[in-house]
């Protein structure tokens, strides 16, 4: 009996020693794609941003121990749902982050929702994925469709842009990007004379930009990403398209494309972005650091890849606060609760249907003569405040929101 | 100004202007192939990562040594096809009396190297690779705007296929090469060198492939994907025009570009998957292929 009472006083004491710093392990998967048209906006450099994360978080956090897993979902959402499905049946993952291209997200997001795990997506620009499609255990960190549109729509629509032709990736992505910047044109008063839709990792515009060219109208939109995007840009400067008189419309334009068409290519775009590495000292500091992590000097982190980082350390600012990660609609609940604030993306906060809350801004793309260093690609035209920069909260039809 | 199945002609014409120098592209890698599997019998997989090989090539010469498209377009096609006969005679030649299926993994294996080897060190987003000064430009023909570089494209592959054809079918040497690839003993018996040949006709195919990859840099991405992005069109190409036909490589490569083109302005959805629908209906009808010898 006394035996007994020792034991008991000695593992309450241990109990009483754990629950101060009690050891937690988790593990997080970054899905991505490592081999095609989206690597270099995410890839690698996402799993690069998450470790960065994950290292600022432990070092205040020393009783946290992450691991992370990665994977190539090679934009196929089929691919992406059978991985999502072992990372979090077999791996024991507890949240998936980045995935990139909305047709994949939007297919794991209904894993993490029917798992009860936890989806912070970076990558992907579907605004379905906070609308009709939103779901309790997801939050869309980065950007999506409805935001390009309403910065870069609205901003070339008021200089004069008002007739558009669309050349459209065939797939969720590219069909969002299309249908939220239709809207935008024709609430500010502007005309959509047609659209063509282009299969996904085209080789070759030349078809598409002649039809858009027949069109007469002055602004072609790319509702396109990544190496479509740059092909389509780099073809209509050869054809001339922008000599004619039309000019081109990057609706989602990252600046790894950027770097790869070249400032004499890509000079006098209009984009919009939430995040770009040589407008702050911290963003600077930081893209310094993911350098180092991911062993590229040359790279340039692009807003995919700080939106991974800022997503896994509210992510795990959630856990810490609420001390376990096994259910993921409570820890979504409670990133939704805590105000988010890092050192990228600086203070914000994630609304009832997903959507995270941060400034936006309009930029153009620099002259080579007005470029000064290395990456040194875009200056400011406007700031969008976080309030107007996404789709107002009751317009995305989630059924999370009330009311 | 009149109209075709509701396009109008100045559309169409344009568009099948624009068919035939896609078809130009086919053409030169589907030659290639048809040459290497008519010659040597092998399937050569990584056609794809020489073209893109090539068009690497050309991006390290300008930004590195600061050599030019023009002088690129003879020396990049020397060294992609001396690379192609350092892997014929270190591996492929082991291969010629096994089954076709070795020498496809083996050179499928190869392609996955050299891709994943140049993305580890030039990420996927692509190169820039500018039009040469001397074919800035283009000329308005009325329907639509040329771009000088793809007149040049059209042309210069169409004097590429048909010079290598003539060689083929038309000279001496093609008779050896030809003669090398019905019986080798009997070649060898009358003095000529069988297998140098055939390392310098396995070079000349790869180098047909570095010629397209470099007359396409400037057009396209220069990106790792480049060449498998493209490789399995011009794989159904070489079948509908029957393996190892060089003038069916020839003739099916412009004809499906000019096909293809047209189905970008009546069907768009449909444009990347109309070639393999050709493939199966023309497997169907002919297994040989068009221009195939029946087997």
């Amino acid at each position: 009996m006394k035996k007994a009472f020792v034991l008991a006083a000695i593992s309450a004491a241990l109990a009483c020693g754990t629950a101060q710093a009690q050891q937690m392990n988790l593990k997080i998967g970054v899905l991505t794609d490592m081999s095609s048209l989206y690597a270099d906006l995410g890839g690698q450099g996402s799993v690069a941003a998450a470790k960065l994360a994950i290292a600022d978080f432990v070092k205040d956090h020393p009783n946290f121990k992450v691991d992370v897993v990665s994977g190539d979902h090679q934009n196929k959402p089929d691919i992406g749902t059978n991985m999502a499905n072992q990372w979090f049946d077999v791996d024991k993952v507890d949240a998936i982050f980045d995935v990139p291209n909305s047709g994949v997200a939007l297919a794991v997001n209904e894993v993490a929702r029917s798992k009860n795990k936890v989806l912070v997506d970076s990558g992907a620009a579907s605004s379905d994925l906070t609308g009709a499609k939103c779901s309790p255990n997801t939050v869309h960190w980065t950007y999506d469709t409805w935001m390009l549109a309403n910065g870069t729509g609205k901003a070339i629509v008021k200089n004069g842009g008002t007739t558009w032709f669309f050349l459209t990736a065939d797939y969720a992505f590219g069909h969002a990007l299309e249908r939220d910047t239709s809207a935008v044109v024709e609430k500010n008063g502007g005309k959509v004379l047609g659209k063509v839709r282009h299969p996904l990792n085209t080789n070759d515009f030349s078809s598409f930009l002649l039809q858009a060219q027949a069109s007469k109208a002055k602004v072609i939109g790319l509702a396109n990403a990544g190496g479509d995007t740059i092909n389509s840009i780099k073809q209509a400067a050869e054809f001339g398209i922008v000599k004619g008189g039309q000019s081109l419309a990057g609706l989602l334009v990252f600046s790894s494309d950027v770097a790869s068409l070249g400032l004499p290519t890509a000079q006098g775009l209009t984009l919009t972005a939430t995040w770009y590495w040589d407008q702050t000292d911290a963003n600077r500091a930081w893209a310094k650091r993911w350098q180092a992590e991911r062993n590229a000097a040359g790279k340039i982190p692009t807003m995919v890849q700080a939106g991974v980082y800022a997503g896994v350390l509210h992510y795990l600012k959630a856990v810490a606060a609420l001390k376990s990660a096994a259910d993921g609609k409570a820890v979504v609940a409670k990133m939704k609760e805590l105000p988010t604030d890092d050192p990228l993306f600086g203070k914000g906060s994630i609304r009832a249907d997903g959507r995270k809350l941060h400034n936006a801004y309009l930029y153009e793309v620099k002259k080579p003569a007005e470029s000064k260093h290395a990456g040194d690609f875009y200056k400011v035209l406007a700031t969008i405040p976080a309030a107007e920069a996404f789709r107002p909260l009751n317009e995305g039809g989630c059924s999370l929101v009330k009311g | 100004m009149f109209e075709i199945f509701g396009i109008p002609s100045q559309a169409l014409f344009g568009q099948l202007l624009i068919g035939l120098i896609n078809g130009s592209f086919y053409a030169l890698l589907s030659l290639g192939l048809a040459v290497i599997f008519g010659m040597l019998n092998i399937i050569n997989f990584a056609h794809g990562a020489q073209y893109m090989l090539a068009a690497f090539a050309a991006y390290i010469l300008l930004t590195t040594l600061d050599i030019g498209y023009w002088p690129a377009l003879i020396i990049a096609p020397l060294i992609v096809g001396a690379f192609g006969m350092v892997l014929e005679r270190t591996m492929l030649q082991w291969l010629y009396k096994l089954d076709h299926l070795y020498g496809l993994l083996l050179t499928f294996g190869l392609a996955l190297i050299i891709e994943g080897t140049a993305r580890n060190f030039y990420g996927s987003a692509g190169l820039p690779y500018r039009v040469p000064d001397s074919l800035q430009g283009g000329q308005n023909l009325g329907f639509m705007f040329l771009p000088n570089y793809r007149a040049w494209v059209i042309v210069a592959s169409m004097i590429v296929c048909f010079g290598t054809w003539f060689m083929i079918e038309r000279t001496r040497l093609g008779a050896y090469l030809r003669a090398a690839t019905e019986n080798p003993t009997l070649v060898r018996a009358f003095g000529i060198n069988v297998p140098r040949m055939i390392t310098l006709t396995y070079g000349f195919g790869v180098a047909l492939a570095a010629l397209a990859g470099v007359m396409a840099a400037p057009i396209y991405n220069v990106s790792p994907q480049m060449g498998s992005e493209l490789i399995i069109v011009v794989f159904a190409v070489v079948v509908i025009g029957g393996m190892g036909s060089i003038l069916g490589a020839i003739i099916t490569g412009f004809g499906l570009g000019v096909i293809e083109g047209l189905t970008k302005v009546f069907f768009p959805e449909a444009s990347s998957t109309v070639i393999f629908v050709i493939m199966a209906i023309v497997l169907l009808v002919r297994p040989s292929g068009l221009f195939g010898r029946r087997i």
